[in-house]
């Protein structure tokens, strides 16, 4: 038994690692202006089929990576921009239903500009399965937890270790005091948002090869990782990286043992079961409310 | 009597009745009959849920499960234990109700985007299980439901509905705006502004947003059992996690903390797919953006916005 | 009465007489309106986006060849994204408000069921492109339907597996509509085929990861084939997921593939696979005596010419849809609902791109076995199965 356990294992970690990327893009935009942006889940879309196109186009495959993770970039800069900064001061209900808009635009574009098939990304290094005591591993798997704990060790160094990154950790803590310690909020909300552009594009072209990607892959991704942010914590980043590992464990895990049907049902409820037990999730902050 | 007429209770009741006796004059077919019939069951879940949003200031993310369950409710007992649909409605209506308040409780200690998450994932699992289990749901297809029958007529054509659904509007707008008027109403404001703060002043806050929530979860149900025996048919697609980011839509965009916005958003967003269809392919780019572009320059929503125009300007 | 004033009456009795025979001309001169709605974006936009497609073109193409019964074509088509509700409004307002002559549509199952109500109270023909054998069966009056039934694609696969001696097979299904109707008709004609379902699995819509389901079906040592009833993303996941681990039993798709995009998906991993298939796939090889080679040929080359895209056999539905309704329309001379409705019921041995129909008041179907040929993908392509 232990050999499908350890491929139901490989299969959680892998979804799970997608997962944290995507709530970690959530987190970073909620810690600068307390936003859910739920537009998130169309950057994962818009990195994976950018780069099919570019590499339809001719591009060597590390070429249109980089170049889709540019372009998802803008995209978010340019929702940020135009869109969020726009509506400066209105309540976060209203900022929402702005992102969700910006979500559907998104992926109205995107059905135009490319069309409404599924796509497939060549695996970076082959399709040759790898058997590792019983269970049989993917290589791209192998790029997704590598790529992914590289990605969160350069996080963890920029908001740690630099000056800039300092500041936006200060901006989430108290926004009129970083303002007054000299901090462009509208900076660190854009640099945010950039960010999350940045991350979500990475995760969509790390999963394409497995799970490939279409037009409207956005709408189960970024709840999946809307989800997992908040299972963790929203705006820990530790939090999101633990939510989306945890969710993506349950989800195998109960398809394998338990149903496959009723997999999200499995997870969600444990979801809510440990919201209700943590109302701050599992790593967030338990915040003081101001009379 | 016209400082009366001017009150939101007098006036704008008598406005939005109006508008209902007056509307047939303009449905010249079966077809805007229906739109307008979706729109009014629309907007019997927006007044609802704009209570929730808006006056007691929780985010729902999941109410279109609710609407499901009612449809779903009395389609499985009309079709599957062979009770007539004018008692499966009310019992679905009921165990729904019910549902929430057991649901509720734990539920609503949440805040803010955890509640939001919270009920994002009570709507995914009621959508799943609706799907699964075929057996009594029909799966994903979904089911047929018979029609309402009173005294052995059933329930037909798009006229009857209309006025039955222009009533029961009438009537949930009456209400909310009554409630909001009253001292819960007020409780429930309060609440709004500070939770903290209605607390120190002996508000019961946990009570006062169950039964909100409650409120707001039965009146999605009856509109959903309603509309599954107008249709005739209903699929699990009606509780999705989309379906329910369209009713918050309609409520923001109308205007929170307001029932006739409730009402206003329901009508914009329901027809406006209707009107883009010539759009073709861009429709969902158009749509977004008539999202986007509402919300950044009016983020008060419609109806207080427009309000605002109207208001005389403040004397120094 | 004098020669003049009686010129003058002749020459009033013509010109009214002209007017009479303009506006009656200009009356014929009204398009025959043909109302369709498919899931051209949302979940089933693989189908409704070809279909879509498809429609236009041959709109387009009917027009330029006249038309008709001296007629243009309108097409009046809406998207209704896979959603029943939306699709029994916009069926409402083809009915009531653009008024049109037939309807052909409802890319999905739930979407078709949804309208059919609306369409025999109105009494207007209508052909669904709806895959499931609900649609037909029972027969109602006026509704038809052009793609095979996944009853038929099951008794199809099962043929195929009884002549490769295969009785012992595990499903893999995955939680869509398709899927599950599909599953549910192959365990009901299974037994007919002597077939025996020792494992059966199933795994969500979104999910992108089904080796946990097909290491159970592995272990069990009694399953000779795997069948896959699935649509969309899954099958290609499951189909790589397949090989990954090593099974080497044969393993069958449902025609919810059947397009290159599923070779292009699964990759390697799809060569060896087997599924029933519209003989669309392999035009380019099918014998030159078989009858259906110059229709399918021909909606090949249109289609691909003007979308460079690659053909799907769903496109194929709407182009069978439309020309029957066309052809019915010709056989009666009429757009009345009730004739051509009548001859839709007689139509026989029309060749379309599913296969050749044969209507009648007991099948809306038409279609039969032959229909469907079992195919094989070898050297990512698709190979007939002799």
């Amino acid at each position: 038994m232990s050999a499908q356990l350890l491929q139901f294992l490989f299969a959680g970690l892998t979804a799970g690692a997608i997962y944290a990327l995507v709530a970690l893009g959530f987190s970073i935009i909620y810690n600068s202006s307390q936003v859910i942006n739920f537009a998130q889940g169309e950057f994962v879309m818009i990195g994976g089929m950018a780069t099919v196109s570019l590499l339809h186009l001719g591009l060597p495959l590390p070429l249109a990576a980089l170049a889709a993770v540019a372009v998802t970039t803008l995209v978010a800069l340019a929702l940020d921009k135009l869109a969020v900064e726009r509506a400066h001061g209105a309540s976060i209900v209203t900022l929402i239903i702005i992102t969700i808009g910006a979500s559907i635009l998104l992926r109205g574009l995107a059905s135009l500009v490319w069309d409404k098939n599924i796509h497939a990304l060549p695996a970076f290094s082959g399709d040759k399965p790898i058997a590792l005591g019983g269970a049989t591993l993917l290589p791209q798997s192998l790029w997704v937890l590598g790529v992914s704990l590289a990605v969160l060790a350069a996080l963890w160094w920029f908001f740690n270790r630099t000056l800039y990154g300092k500041a936006m950790l200060a901006t989430s803590h108290n926004r009129l005091a970083a303002q007054l310690a000299g901090i462009s909020v509208r900076r660190v909300l854009l640099v945010s948002f950039g960010l999350s552009g940045a991350l979500g594009a990475l995760a969509g072209i790390l999963i394409a090869p497995i799970t490939f990607t279409a037009w409207d892959v956005g709408v189960m991704l970024g709840l999946k990782g809307f989800a997992a942010a908040i299972l963790g914590g929203l705006g820990s980043g530790p939090g999101a990286v633990l939510g989306g590992l945890l969710l993506g464990l349950t989800e195998a895990l109960a398809a394998g043992y338990v149903s496959s049907a009723y997999k999200d049902v499995i997870a969600f409820v444990i979801i809510l079961a440990v919201l209700v037990l943590m109302p701050g999730g599992l790593l967030g902050r338990r915040a003081a409310e101001r009379v | 009597m016209l400082a009366r007429l001017g009150a939101a209770r007098g006036g704008g009741l008598l406005a939005l009745a109006l508008a209902v006796a007056l509307l047939p004059l303009a449905l010249v077919n079966q077809y805007l009959y229906d739109v307008a019939i979706l729109v009014g069951l629309n907007a019997i879940v927006c007044v609802g849920l704009n209570l929730l949003i808006g006056y007691a200031g929780q985010i729902s993310l999941g109410h279109a499960g609710f609407f499901a369950l009612g449809g779903y409710g009395s389609a499985i007992l009309c079709v599957r234990y062979g009770w007539p649909p004018l008692s499966a409605l009310p019992a679905s209506i009921a165990s729904v109700t019910l549902l929430a308040f057991l649901v509720g409780r734990p539920i609503l200690r949440l805040k803010g985007h955890y509640l939001a998450m919270a009920t994002l994932g009570l709507g995914v699992i009621i959508t799943v299980v609706l799907a699964t289990e075929d057996r009594f749901t029909g799966g994903p297809d979904g089911m047929s439901v018979p029609p309402l029958a009173l005294f052995g007529h059933a329930l037909r054509g798009e006229r009857v509905w209309y006025w039955m659904v222009g009533a029961l509007l009438l009537a949930c707008v009456w209400f909310a705006l009554n409630l909001v008027e009253s001292p819960r109403g007020r409780a429930l404001r309060a609440l709004h502004g500070s939770e903290v703060a209605a607390e120190m002043i002996g508000i019961d806050s946990a009570r006062h947003k169950l039964v909100v929530f409650v409120l707001s979860a039965g009146l999605a149900a009856a509109a959903g059992a309603l509309t599954a025996h107008y249709s005739g048919f209903i699929t699990p697609s009606q509780g999705s996690f989309l379906r329910s980011i369209e009713l918050v839509t309609m409520v923001v965009f109308g205007g929170m903390a307001s029932t006739f916005g409730a009402v206003v958003g329901a009508a914009v967003l329901t027809t406006l797919p209707q009107l883009l269809t010539p759009l073709k392919d861009y429709e969902m780019v158009v749509f977004g953006a008539v999202m986007m572009f509402t919300m950044i320059f009016m983020p008060r929503g419609i109806v207080p916005t427009l309000a605002g125009l109207f208001r005389p300007k403040a004397r120094p | 009465m004098n020669f003049r004033s009686g010129l003058a009456v002749v020459g009033r009795l013509v010109a009214i007489g002209a007017l009479a025979f303009a506006a009656h001309a200009q009356a014929q001169k009204e398009p025959i309106k043909i109302g369709a709605f498919v899931s051209a974006t949302g979940p089933a936009a693989f189908l409704g986006d070809p279909e879509q497609k498809t429609l236009e073109l041959y709109v387009e193409k009917i027009n330029a060849g006249g038309g008709v019964l001296g007629r243009r074509l309108k097409l009046i088509s809406y998207d209704s994204a896979g959603d029943a509700e939306k699709a029994r409004t916009f069926v409402k307002r083809l009915i009531e408000e653009d008024k049109v002559d037939a309807i052909v549509g409802g890319s999905t199952t739930g979407e078709t069921m949804a309208v059919i109500p609306l369409v025999e109270q109105a009494q207007i023909p209508f052909i669904s492109l709806a895959g499931a054998v609900v649609v037909v069966e029972p027969v109602k009056k006026w509704v038809f339907k052009t793609p095979a039934t996944d009853r038929m694609a099951c008794e199809k696969i099962f043929q195929d597996m009884n002549a490769r001696k295969i009785s012992k097979i595990g499903l893999i299904t995955g939680s869509g509509a398709f899927d599950k109707s599909m599953r549910a008709q192959c365990m009901q004609v299974a037994p007919k085929y002597g077939i025996d379902i020792v494992g059966d699995e199933t795994y969500g819509a979104q999910d992108t990861d089904m080796t946990a389901q097909l290491t159970k079906l592995r272990q069990n040592a009694q399953v000779q084939a795997v069948l896959n009833c699935g649509f969309g993303a899954g099958p290609a996941i499951v189909t790589k997921n397949f090989r990954q681990i090593g099974m080497s039993v044969p393993l069958y798709q449902s025609h919810g593939v059947a397009s290159k995009e599923f070779i292009k998906l699964a990759g390697d991993a799809a060569n060896g696979v087997r599924l029933p298939a519209a003989a669309l796939l392999v035009a380019d090889t099918l014998p030159a005596n078989d009858p259906q080679k110059h229709v399918v040929l021909d909606y090949l080359h249109a289609y691909e010419a003007r979308y460079h895209q690659d053909v799907s056999t769903f496109g194929g539905h709407a182009y069978d849809g439309l020309m029957l309704i066309v052809q019915a329309m010709k056989q009666a001379g009429t757009t009345d609902d009730a004739k051509v409705r009548d001859a839709l019921e007689q139509i026989h041995g029309f060749m379309g791109i599913d296969g050749e129909f044969n209507f009648s008041p007991t099948d809306h179907m038409g279609l039969t076995l032959a229909a469907f040929r079992m195919l094989e993908i070898q050297n990512g392509n698709w190979t007939l199965v002799k």
